[in-house]
């Protein structure tokens, strides 16, 4: 499925939107770090947290649980929230 | 650039707080300098008196500290955040040129399910682990956690058991207890004689010493004020802002304290407040600490505000360092060159260091993003780069 990185991240995916695969929110990011090493522990922290200013849209909707089940023709899409100066 | 290992510092023999042995050659420096939006890199000519900048690396960053491998004279570990992202620790072998990161950065274990466990917020510490260790590394974190690195910063792991010991969990506390931008386990310290002989601090948790490689700890904490009201015998209420050993006397550790500076001579396990010594109008709170490397009882602090609601500002505006060339018997200002009113910045407790040159030159940074230089111990003082970003820390690397 298409997932679109934030500029933050594209120094792993070198470029704005990628393919990976998952039936779930969090097995698609473990898809991602595979083929993009070092990407998911940016985002998701040692206790499988999404980080603080993370944030993820399924088809535009926001989700935060990562048991979130997926479809092959979802669009995930990976925002950097505001966070101030 | 192929270059050669700089000269291993001569530990083993010293005498106490008495060796002046001189430096055997005058190095070129550079000046690594961490700050809330990037890393630079100053390269010092052979007098330190020219200075090329090298930056910034990982603008936009939060980089709490950036290393010299001293074993190898041209490793590089950065201890890097962002505002979003998660914490990891990048890696150079080529002066900065390329910057790899790590492929398993420090990270606490996976609570058992049910548990809330604990996150690295950001790697706040480096330490080069022992001159017989080459690829070992350490590192503290925010919150506090020990990890550890044997294959030269690639991979991290937890290091001995202090991270999820109960007691030790009780004198770290919570978020709330620690520094305003997170607790911080720092001072991570390797004994030159002994690889197995280790200090940290913990912001707060005090002070605390390993002899067999991390498998048990002790905490040092006899003579060590708390604040006033607060139960001494509390670790929690511990609060060592930045420890250094002296290279030249590894007996001998000096200690920034949230009350007071202090100095210990091992064996004994008593530390002695040397800051009273300080002219009280000035007082005797900061955080940066640093040591001659060939004089142990030669030390220099930067005090900063810590009356009323603790300011952390120069105190009355007035930026000074001071130094001690008897063990901390009495303190000398070593303020010419700085600025001498309405100066409101102060240095953070990585934010000052020595090089080993003879003499050595001296380096701070401040919380305005201004780098500092001295090239005769402390006498005088030149502003090399301004308007940077607020300074995290500084480490004089040592080229061959």
């Amino acid at each position: 499925m298409n997932v679109l990185i934030p500029a933050p991240l594209r120094s792993y995916t070198g470029q704005r939107q990628v393919e990976a695969s998952g039936s779930t929110l969090g097995a698609l990011l473990v898809d991602l770090d595979r083929r993009y090493p070092g990407i998911r522990f940016r985002m998701i922290n040692e206790q499988d947290r999404m980080r603080p200013h993370i944030r993820f849209f399924v088809n535009g909707d926001q989700v935060f649980d990562l048991l979130k089940s997926l479809q092959s023709s979802d669009e995930v899409l990976i925002v950097q929230a505001l966070s101030g100066g | 650039m192929e270059r050669k290992k700089p000269t291993a510092r001569k530990a083993a023999g010293a005498k106490r707080g008495r060796s002046t042995a001189r430096a055997k050659a005058v190095s070129k420096v550079v000046v690594l300098i961490a700050t809330r939006k990037g890393a630079w890199l100053y390269h010092g000519d052979a007098a330190r008196k020219s200075w090329r900048a090298d930056g910034p690396h990982f603008l936009g960053h939060i980089v709490n500290h950036v290393v010299l491998d001293p074993r190898d004279g041209r490793t590089l570990l950065a201890a890097a955040k962002t505002g979003h992202l998660g914490p990891t620790i990048f890696r150079s072998t080529d002066f900065g040129r390329n910057w790899k990161e790590a492929t398993r950065p420090p990270a606490f274990a996976k609570a058992a399910d049910g548990q809330p466990g604990r996150a690295v917020d950001h790697t706040f510490w480096l330490t080069p682990g022992h001159t017989s260790e080459p690829d070992t590394w350490y590192a503290g974190t925010s919150p506090q956690g020990l990890f550890r690195s044997e294959d030269g910063g690639v991979t991290w792991d937890p290091f001995s058991s202090i991270n999820e010991d109960p007691q030790y969990r009780k004198w770290m506390g919570t978020v709330q207890d620690g520094t305003p931008d997170g607790p911080k386990l720092h001072s991570i310290t390797v004994d030159p004689r002994d690889p197995a002989h280790l200090y940290f601090g913990m912001s707060g948790g005090g002070v605390h010493e390993s002899r067999d490689r991390g498998r048990t700890w002790t905490a040092i904490a006899s003579g060590l004020e708390v604040v006033e009201g607060l139960d001494a015998s509390n670790l929690a209420f511990h609060d060592p802002h930045c420890v250094r050993l002296c290279p030249s006397n590894p007996d001998r550790l000096y200690q920034q304290n949230h009350c007071g500076i202090y100095r210990i001579d091992r064996p004994s396990n008593q530390w002695v407040r040397i800051g009273r010594a300080m002219p009280k109008r000035v007082g005797d709170i900061g955080f940066p600490m640093v040591v001659h490397p060939r004089n142990a009882d030669t030390a220099w602090v930067f005090p900063m505000d810590g009356s009323t609601v603790w300011p952390r500002t120069s105190p009355g505006g007035v930026p000074v360092a001071y130094v001690t060339r008897n063990g901390g018997k009495t303190w000398q200002r070593a303020a010419s060159g700085l600025p001498q009113n309405e100066t409101w910045w102060t240095v953070k407790r990585q934010a000052m260091a020595a090089d080993a040159n003879d003499p050595i030159g001296l380096y701070f940074g401040t919380t305005s993003g201004e780098l500092w230089v001295s090239r005769d111990e402390g006498r005088h003082w030149t502003r090399v780069a301004e308007h940077l970003p607020e300074i995290y820390a500084v480490e004089a690397g040592r080229l061959s």
